[in-house]
């Protein structure tokens, strides 16, 4: 038993940095375990992936992935992934970030490059609050829920990200919790085959945050409490499916759209080749 | 080569038995954990659907009790996975073992 053990993940993981910062309970480490699975099942070589991220606690997530990782400015990881693929189609560029970074924040990097059809995947975290600032109220916050920003509820009306990600004509979009790892897996799998904006919204706990202030004992009861409230129906009305689970609302998860859009590479090469073409 | 499934109490009732039960072996897991890098999140002792693990009663250098197998159901784990795909910490992971 003097054998060295390692983690089946261990050349996609930065190991010497373990364990990483991320709370007892917090779902941040599935859903890098989950990318890092579809990474291997894709079939794309290990250096031709690449992770953008913002500013966040989802954001530190690349700095556990061993590959060429980019952490950038707050809300500016959809930009910078842009210019990474136009200058280098080859690559396979994710987008993976907390739901403050890309929708309030950066939430215009995100119109436009879901209206471009940008060929990127994004994976959005979202755990309902601003958690590494000490869980204030966002845009995703559910509707009455409470945090540090509003200790009697909340009174905003929250976004639906598939709603809107569809409305910008997203060629891909997902919703999973962390707590549907081979759903989720298969979904990130896909999602990397697809020419176009892929987005996954991945619904994550924060217990120390919203998990304290809406009375959720740890990360346990509140992803149990996730779990629970979620139904899986892929072919859902967008519009719909807000989420709302204080109220008895449903969860609902699924592989909402996968539709054939021409992207933008796409349509570069091909205006790039047209102007060639015809100059000759 | 055709062995009897071994069918261990905690598992779910076969309630009407396939003609081809008998084929199929049921797989076995050996687990292996970094204690050190457990956080005491209680999400494989509760997701596990043998219940194989439980918290242990040392503490790690962080000061959390990580977890351990269950003396009582050493031989329960069936390689399902579940532990390893859920544990946060990248802690945990399963190995098939090959039956003979």
């Amino acid at each position: 038993m003097t054998e060295v053990e390692y983690h089946p993940k261990h050349d996609l993981i930065r190991e010497e940095r373990f364990p990483h910062v991320w709370c007892p309970g917090c779902g941040l480490g599935i859903e890098l375990q989950c990318y890092l699975n579809a990474l291997e099942k894709s079939g794309i070589p290990q250096n031709n992936h690449v992770l953008v991220s913002g500013i966040g606690c989802t954001a530190r997530i690349p700095g556990y992935a061993n590959l060429d990782t980019y952490h950038t400015t707050h809300g500016r990881g959809l930009p910078f992934a842009t210019g990474m693929k136009i200058a280098n189609p080859d690559l396979k560029v994710t987008v993976i970030s907390g739901d403050g970074d890309l929708f309030n924040i950066g939430g215009n990097h995100f119109i436009h490059a879901a209206r471009r059809n940008m060929d990127l995947l994004v994976i959005c975290s979202n755990n309902f609050n601003y958690g590494m600032t000490g869980g204030q109220h966002g845009s995703t916050t559910p509707p009455t829920s409470k945090s540090a920003s509003t200790p009697y509820g909340n009174i905003e009306p929250t976004f639906n990200l598939p709603y809107i990600a569809s409305a910008l004509g997203a060629s891909y979009v997902a919703r999973w919790t962390v707590m549907h790892p081979r759903q989720l897996t298969k979904s990130i799998r896909t999602a990397m085959d697809v020419k176009g904006f892929a987005f996954i919204e991945v619904l994550s706990p924060c217990p120390p945050n919203f998990g304290k202030f809406n009375g959720f004992k740890d990360g346990f009861e509140e992803m149990e409490f996730y779990r629970k409230s979620s139904v899986v129906q892929n072919d859902a009305k967008l519009e719909d499916i807000s989420i709302d689970p204080f109220h008895g609302k449903d969860i609902v998860l699924g592989d909402f759209v996968n539709r054939k859009r021409a992207s933008y590479i796409t349509l570069e090469h091909e205006l790039i080749d047209r102007i060639r073409g015809g100059g000759q | 080569m055709i062995k009897e499934p071994k069918i261990s109490e905690n598992q779910r009732e076969i309630w009407r038995e396939p003609l081809n039960f008998g084929r199929f072996a049921v797989p076995k897991g050996e687990i292996h954990i970094f204690p050190e890098r457990c956080k005491e999140c209680n999400y494989c002792t509760n997701y596990c659907p043998n219940q194989v693990l439980e918290r242990s009663p040392e503490v790690n250098v962080y000061g959390y009790h990580p977890v351990r197998v269950r003396e009582d159901k050493k031989d329960s784990c069936v390689a399902c996975g579940m532990c390893q795909s859920i544990c946060p910490d990248f802690a945990i992971f399963v190995k098939e073992v090959k039956i003979q």
